[in-house]
Formats: structure tokens, sequence, C-alpha cells
């Protein structure tokens, strides 16, 4: 422990977070081979994975650029979708489940990169709660324009119409997207592993861009734009960088949690969708990795591994949220826990300024 | 259906849009915070209303009462535990913790009420008015006359009244308003019981029209009636207004001619386009950066 404390801050972090993710991929492989996890367990790996992919990259939005985003679900919707269409097209030239599942997570991410890109550029023009409710916007939209589209695909490639899977004009083809009922007969190709991956590319490319120049730039225009502004930063170019990056992200993302089911529809990435995930972030501590990581895994599980309080879950987990979001911001639970850490560890810990959530 | 009747509708739709949108943009005005759990209170005045008027048989008028002083009392304590403990924190805490409230209200509604569908009986009773080939429904009728009502009260209310004087004062500058001896804490309290009695009234509006309640119903009304106070410029007691008139027409008319399933898509993709011609919405004050 001595040795951890006397690095840098930005080691520490790093290690503190490839290794929560290392240590639980390794604890839940041996658990596995156990037989230690059932099913219903088993069935939770990979989208606490995708959730994970999808706080840190809206961690990135919200945290080190400080623009709050409502729509975040959006991008995993197009992710998601691009991905399946993708996998679909290969599904028969390419034999290995791994590769098809590259695909997949490859072109998803590309997708909402440019839709990120697009949605991007308003997101210069507009500041604080206008910024949200284009983000919600938007995410609104590409529910709905999912919700109305069918593809299929045949020998002759890619069909895409809308109103009903029968103006799709196939020879013997599969129909892989079905308007409101979302994706049907997806290969479930989502591993465990393929997680972990995602969620190690996704911190390494975090962390990097947090502390690289862009990364400061970021942090920067999000303290005082003006005062960046004005030492040359330009406020355009490093606002999209955190954009579309993010937007990546929650792209691959949701191309595997796609991958995980047989059949998935647009209303899955939805404004509550989007509202989790910033709970996820608010509640870990923005701007803070292993903190996003832990409540996300925390949050995600408690209410799912609670099913057998089945209706007063979520509403436990709506109590939970405002009692913490109180507890948080309250002054004498601040103090009570100042005078809790005095007398466990004899010493005082130095105040934080300057944390605002 | 012609033209004129789709535009009735759509003003009728507006109407109960611009009235939740009031809510919105009056909490927002003062409070400087987004209340999500706004489009879950329109859920529970909904169905109080249900219970007195179909479950217990009694007059819609007392269904209509009992909701509002209910939303009323929903409304100061949601304010009083959840919100004001947070005055001083940042936005986004604010924000969660709204979030929680509309997640327990939703949750402890579907507890109480049951999760399926329940068919909500029309206030007003069905009559039409028929002038040569137009025929209006009752429904409409009174939706529309009813929030024109309730916008020229609130309008002189906080143009002429004390407390209205107050609450613009708030908004102004909490501070300067406290050094001049508004009790700042009361007239926040008074904001969200308008704010709800307002959402109890929509609600039953709303669940007239659409024949049912569940415990979701809130959500997108709630949802669209937010983008309608961010559309007219969020804060902006008349922006509300027309932002809330103009969505419900432009939904209405694209459903009916350009296309049912992607309403949603058309109605959001305008706004977010008059918000880039307009970053502030049509009717919100620009904002001078000082350095």
């Amino acid at each position: 422990m001595k040795n951890l404390k006397s690095l840098s801050k930005y080691a520490r972090t790093n290690i503190y977070s490839y290794g929560m993710v290392i240590v639980a991929f390794v604890v839940v492989t041996i658990a596995q081979s156990m037989g230690m996890i059932n099913n219903f367990l088993g069935g939770l790996l990979v989208p606490v994975c995708v959730y994970v992919v999808m706080a840190l990259s809206l961690n990135l939005v919200v945290g080190v650029s400080g623009e709050l985003s409502l729509g975040h679900a959006g991008f995993m919707s197009v992710g998601a979708f691009s991905g399946i269409v993708a996998a679909a097209m290969v599904r028969d030239s390419i034999s290995s489940d791994p590769l098809k599942l590259l695909i997949a997570i490859v072109i998803g991410g590309i997708f909402a990169g440019i839709v990120g890109f697009l949605v991007g550029i308003p997101v210069l023009r507009l500041r604080g709660d206008y910024l949200a409710i284009v983000t919600l916007a938007f995410g609104e939209i590409i529910k709905n324009i999912i919700n109305y589209i069918y593809v299929g695909v045949d020998a002759n490639g890619l069909h895409v119409c809308t109103g009903t899977a029968d103006n799709l004009n196939m020879e013997n083809g599969r129909i892989v997207l079905q308007g409101p009922q979302g994706a049907v007969g997806v290969q479930k190709i989502a591993t465990f592993g393929a997680g972990i991956v995602l969620v190690l590319v996704t911190l390494f490319v975090v962390i990097n861009l947090i502390h690289s120049r862009s990364g400061r730039a970021i942090t920067a225009i999000r303290d005082n734009r003006i005062a960046a502004e004005s030492v040359g930063i330009s406020v355009t170019k490093y606002k999209l960088t955190a954009f579309v990056t993010s937007a990546v992200l929650a792209g691959m993302a949701g191309a595997l949690y796609a991958m995980n089911y047989s059949s998935i529809a647009a209303k899955k990435f939805d404004f509550n969708t989007s509202i989790l995930i910033l709970v996820f972030v608010v509640l870990g501590g923005m701007g803070n990795i292993p903190g996003t990581i832990l409540a996300t895994v925390v949050l995600y599980l408690v209410p799912e591994l609670l099913r057998s309080f089945a209706d007063y879950r979520m509403l436990i987990y709506a109590i939970v949220l405002i009692v913490v979001m109180l507890a948080k911001n309250s002054q004498k639970v601040k103090m009570l826990k100042d005078t809790i850490l005095e007398k466990i560890f004899k010493k005082t810990k130095p105040t934080e300024v300057g944390d605002n959530v | 259906m012609s033209l004129i009747t789709q535009l009735i509708d759509g003003l009728s739709l507006g109407s109960v849009y611009a009235v939740i949108a009031l809510g919105y943009t009056m909490v927002y005005g003062i409070a400087k915070m987004l209340n999500f759990a706004h489009g879950d209170v329109i859920m529970v005045g909904g169905y109080i209303c249900y219970e007195i008027m179909v479950s217990a048989g009694m007059p819609s008028i007392l269904g209509i009462l009992a909701a509002m002083v209910v939303c009323t009392v929903l409304g100061i304590t949601i304010e009083r535990f959840a919100y004001k403990p947070l005055r001083k924190a940042g936005s986004l805490a604010v924000l969660i913790t709204a979030i929680g409230v509309s997640y327990f209200l939703q949750n402890a509604a579907m507890l109480i009420f049951g999760s399926e569908t329940k068919t909500f009986t029309s206030v007003v009773p069905s009559f039409a008015l028929a002038i040569k080939d137009l025929s209006i429904s009752g429904l409409t009728l009174v939706t529309i006359v009813v929030s024109v009502v309730i916008m020229i009260a609130l309008t002189l209310f906080i143009k002429k009244s004390k407390i209205g004087k107050a609450m613009r004062a708030v908004s102004e500058d909490k501070d300067a308003a406290e050094l001049m001896g508004i009790n700042v804490n009361s007239t926040i309290s008074v904001t969200f019981a308008i704010g709800s009695a307002l959402a109890a009234i929509a609600g039953v509006l709303l669940c007239s029209t659409s024949k049912g309640i569940m415990p979701t119903t809130g959500s997108m009304p709630g949802i669209k009636a937010f983008t309608a106070a961010v559309f007219g410029g969020i804060g902006s007691i008349p922006g509300a207004m027309v932002g809330g008139l103009l969505l419900g027409v432009i939904e209405t008319l694209s459903k009916a001619y350009i296309s049912y399933e992607l309403t949603d898509a058309i109605v959001f993709a305008i706004l977010i386009v008059v918000l880039l011609v307009r970053p502030t919405g049509l009717f919100g004050k620009k904002i001078n950066e000082k350095v």
C-alpha cells in the first residue's frame, strides 16, 4: 500500500481501474469453472460490461467535458442496430464468431461516431439545459426511426424499406430489423471475455484521452470556457472530440449488448436507459473512473439481484437514489463522516474543494 | 378529416401541453431546476380523479378538485423533502434527485393502483358542437377553454398579485429578493403548489382524451411538455404557452399529413432546428456573458 501511495495520482487511477477489471475477470472465470455461477448470474455478465463501457463513455461527456447529455442510449441504439445489420450481412461468409462480433462492434462504433459527429455540431451552439434537451430529442428520434424501418438480407445484399416487411422484396432472405419489433433472429455471439476486452479498451482510450493535451484542453474548457478560449483553445474542436469519442464507445457497447440477445427492440434504448447511465456516472463521482466502474457494477447488479422483491425493488432503488443524493450534499452527514474518519485514523481528512455533486 | 378539425385537435392537445409546460417553466424560472417528477405528478392527478370519479362514483368536479388538492400537497411535500435540502448543491445533484422522485412516484403508483391500464371515463359529458359540417367534441372544447382560462389567470396572477411579483423577483435574483424582504422559501413552495395544481388539471384532461391511465401515463407528455417549455424559452411564461400550443399543432398535423409512426421524430427534429436558429428558444432571454 505504501508503494501505491508514493505513485502519482495518474498512475494510481490507472492501477485501480485496470486492476479492478482484471481481478473481476479472474474471479468470475474461476467461479465459472467451479460452477458457482448459475444461468441467471451468467446472463448478467455481458450487460454489466456493456453498462460499464456506457458509463465510462458518458463520463467523458458529463464528467470531463461538463456537458449534460440525456440521450446517451441513442448512440447505444445506433451501434446496436448497425452492428446487428453488419453481423447479419457477414453471417454466411464468415464462420468465426469472434470475428463476426468484432466486425459488429467496429461497425457499431463507426456508425455511432458518425451520428455523434452530426449531433455534436448543434452541441457547440447550445449550453446547459438546452444541450440536455437536444440530446434527449435525438435519443427519441433514433428510437422512432428504428421503429419505422425494416431491413432484410438475401443473396443480393441488403434490402431496406418502411411500412411492412412485405415491401422488402426479398428472395428467400432473412429479416433483420422488423420495425417496432426491433431486431429478430440475432446470433448470440457476445461473450464475457469480449465484454472485458471492450472495457479495457474503453479504459485505455478514456484514461489516455483525459491525460493527453486534448484532455487538458477539454477540462480547461469545462472549468472556464472564456479563459480557455482566450488562450487559444478551440472549443469546437475539443468538445467535439470528447463527444464523438464518447459516441463511438457507446456504439461499440451497444453492438456488444445486442449480440447478447436473440431479439432486441429500439424501446430498450429509451430515455430511461439514458437516465440510468447518467445515474451511474453521477453516483460514481463525475470524472472519477474507478468510482464510475464500481457504481455501475453495484447499481446494475443490486436491482437485478433484488428481483425476489419483485414489485418493491424499483421503489427501494428510487428511495436509495434520493437518500444518497441528499446525504451526499448534506453538511451534517459530511461532518459526521469526518468525525468518524478522525476517530478511526486519528487524523483529519483534507476537505475537498470544488466538488459539486 | 378536414384541416380545421385537425387544427382544433392540435390546439386542444397543445393547450394541455402548455398547461404542463407552465409547471416546468415556473419551477425552472424560480428554482433553476428541471423538475423531472412533474410528469408523474400529472399521473397522480389522473389516478386521484379516477378513484373518486370511477371507483367511488362521485361527480367529476369532486374528482378534479380532489386531484388538485392532492397534487398541490404532493408538490409542496416533494419540494420540502427532496429539493429544498439541495438548494445549494449542483444542478446535476438536483436532477438526479428529481429522477429519483419520478421513479418513486411511478413505482408507488404501480403498487397502489396496479400496472395495468385502467379505463378512464371523460370528465366532460359527451356532446358535440356542430357548425355547418364541422363538428367539435365537447371535450376538445372544454380542454381549450379551461387551458386558456388558466393561462390568462396565471398571467394576471404573476403580473398583478403580490405573490406573483415576489415570484418574478425571486426568478430575477434570489439574493436581492431576499434582501428586499421576500420570503424565498415560501415563494418557491407557492410556485411548486401552483405548478402541481396545474399538473392535476392537465392530468385529468389528458386521461379524458386518451381514455386510459397507467403508472407511466405522465412520462411521455411530461417529456413533450418539457420540450415545449424549452421550445418557447425555458423560464418564460408566454414562451411555455406558445411552445405548448405549437408543439400540439405540429404533432397533430404531422400525424395526419406526414406519417403517423414518425410523429415523435418530426416533433423533436423541429425542436432541434428551432434551437439551432434560436439557441435560447422562441421567447428566451439572450444571456450576455460577462468575463
